[in-house]
């Protein structure tokens, strides 16, 4: 009797704090959409009043629609995210099998090599990469995006994806070689269908840090038509400090995407990360 | 088996893009900036120098304050974030993973949401927060009667670093915790099971048995945190400006090379300078890698179940 009711205050108390941090972490992202709707006066007056008829205003929103150019933003962000990726995953893929797959001199070496990115951050080599993408002529265009993200992405995904292919079972690679499918073949399909699950969770942690990346666009393709939505914000914002309106509305304009794609791939993102930290 | 085997032409191309791409991308450049700061300008061309720009970084005083002074901000910058951030998300690990929690994927889920919005969207937020002109942070002070605590926090020279990075910890407590998750549902039922016998629960058997089974995990959470402390940039360049204001209390060694490497206001931009910060970060972020990798991480026990 006694160990149920001291089960049943110690499952309270958790709830208790995890709620007041759920809350901390949701607090901020509900004042600002629920501040996005309202007229000015609104805003300040009581800021933690839900959007009502009484003090109901779209004026932000119309703002930032007619001001910026979020819609060309938004597309360079997509571009750059799903072009990025398809390499990253593509590319990944391949070498995780060349690793996992084949016995070769200096396997072990080229694994250590393509794992030094995962700890060494890219942006220190910015300076070079600059001029190398100035000779290059590919300042301001999406391509040098791609490339440096490409690069950024390669590691953590070839780590992670040559994990889970030495679980893929050997007989089914075999049975393929003795049907007379080349290496080719058996990699395409038979072992990428079989490994879709690591790609998508690799996708996911590959997706979060291109899409939200400020430094890259900031130095590389900070032009009106390649910024990407991230760089595009914080441009606007800045300018509009004051129109709290048009800040508010773009900043909600900001999480929305982000936050229903997170609802959408969150189960594959925990997973990922507890399936990962569990080896 | 004697036969010699016909060169396996596949592995190289299943290979090569991966590695031309991090290589021409990535490694190059690298070792490109780390050349390129023993070098400077000599009216037009560019001239070996030695080591002579990192004596001016760290010993002339035009840029040596600048220099420690990031240096420092980025060291407590780190420390906030190991001394918060982790109890923190050790605390809700510990209390998501016990068995028979309701709800416990939504709470898992909702505690994350801050982790993905990207640094432009967390600071300004923040920053409209905290604004004293909104009214938020003081009016939500007032109704528990605190209000005499509110100050314009990334205003004053004294808080505003602090302030940052806890800002920082909020939006990036999800991955400790997740982590840390990971680790205690892997421990298996035996050993929880073995420490209930001998009459271990509640939080001696956390402290006596899952914190040393999860030590190794809250070893990567800080080599993790301690690569992307030293890398950050995003969050003060939003909420603070180039300038990491007020007066530089703000400014971290990320914030430093940008301001360097493209200059800012009246200063023009400095590549040689700029790659010889980038260097000392490389030294700085390896010098820590290698402090986990040889002296921590070799030293706590693996268990093996």
């Amino acid at each position: 009797m006694a160990k149920t009711r001291s089960h049943a205050g110690r499952s309270i108390a958790a709830h208790a704090i995890l709620i007041t941090y759920t809350l901390i972490a949701l607090f901020p992202v509900f004042v600002i959409v629920i501040n996005s709707f309202k007229s000015r006066r609104a805003i300040f007056a009581e800021p933690l009043m839900p959007p009502m008829p009484g003090n109901w205003d779209l004026v932000g929103y119309t703002t930032v629609l007619e001001q910026g150019d979020f819609f060309q933003y938004f597309l360079n962000s997509m571009t750059v995210t799903v072009a990025s990726l398809f390499f990253v995953l593509l590319f990944g893929a391949m070498a995780a099998f060349a690793l996992s797959e084949y016995r070769f001199r200096g396997n072990l070496l080229m694994g250590l090599y393509l794992a030094l990115g995962i700890m060494i951050p890219i942006r220190l080599g910015t300076v070079a990469i600059l001029e190398m993408m100035v000779s290059a002529g590919l300042v301001n265009t999406l391509t040098a995006l791609i490339l440096v993200y490409t690069a950024q992405g390669l590691p953590l995904a070839v780590f992670i994806l040559s994990e889970f292919m030495r679980s893929v079972s050997d007989d089914l690679k075999n049975a393929g070689r003795i049907d007379g499918l080349s290496e080719y073949r058996i990699f395409f399909t038979l072992v990428l269908p079989l490994v879709r699950p690591a790609m998508a969770t690799v996708a996911v942690f590959t997706m979060i840090p291109i899409w939200n990346d400020l430094w890259f666009p900031l130095i590389l393709a900070p032009s009106e038509e390649t910024k990407t939505i991230t760089l595009g914000s914080q441009v606007f914002i800045g300018q509009f400090v004051t129109n709290w309106n048009a800040v508010l509305a773009a900043l909600s304009l900001a999480i929305v995407p982000v936050l229903v794609l997170y609802l959408i791939f969150s189960r594959q993102l925990i997973r990922g990360i507890t399936a990962g930290a569990v080896k | 088996m004697a036969r010699r085997k016909p060169f396996r032409w596949h592995i190289g191309v299943f290979l090569a893009p991966a590695v031309l791409v991090y290589t021409a991308i990535m490694i190059i450049p690298l070792f490109g900036t780390l050349n390129l700061s023993l070098y400077n300008l000599d009216g037009q061309n560019r001239i070996f120098v030695g080591l002579a720009n990192f004596v001016t970084l760290f010993g002339d005083p035009r840029w040596s304050d600048a220099f420690w002074n990031a240096l420092w901000n980025n060291c407590w910058f780190f420390i906030i974030h190991m001394l918060v951030q982790n109890p923190i998300g050790i605390l809700l690990a510990a209390l998501l993973s016990s068995p028979r929690l309701r709800m416990a994927a939504f709470y898992r889920t909702a505690i994350f949401i801050p982790t993905i919005l990207s640094f432009v969207i967390v600071g300004f937020v923040w920053k409209l927060i905290l604004s004293p002109i909104w009214g938020i942070a003081p009016g939500m002070l007032d109704a528990v009667g605190l209000k005499f605590l509110f100050a314009p926090w990334l205003g004053k020279e004294e808080y505003a670093l602090t302030t940052l990075a806890l800002i920082s910890v909020w939006q990036f407590v999800g991955i400790p915790m997740m982590l840390i998750y990971a680790a205690l549902l892997s421990i298996p039922d035996d050993v929880i099971e073995a420490a209930e016998m001998d009459g271990l629960t509640g939080w001696s058997q956390f402290w006596k048995i899952k914190l040393p089974l999860i030590l190794p995990s809250i070893g990567i959470i800080s080599i993790l945190t301690f690569v992307g402390n030293f890398n950050a940039f995003d969050l003060i360049y939003v909420a603070q400006g180039a300038l990491a204001g007020p007066d530089f209390s703000t400014d971290i060694l990320g914030t430093f090379l940008y301001r360097t490497f493209f200059g800012f206001q009246l200063q023009l931009g400095d590549p040689h300078m700029g790659a010889a910060i980038a260097s000392a970060m490389f030294v700085i972020i390896l010098i820590g890698v290698c402090l986990y990798l040889f002296g921590i991480q070799t030293r706590l026990r693996r268990y093996q179940f």
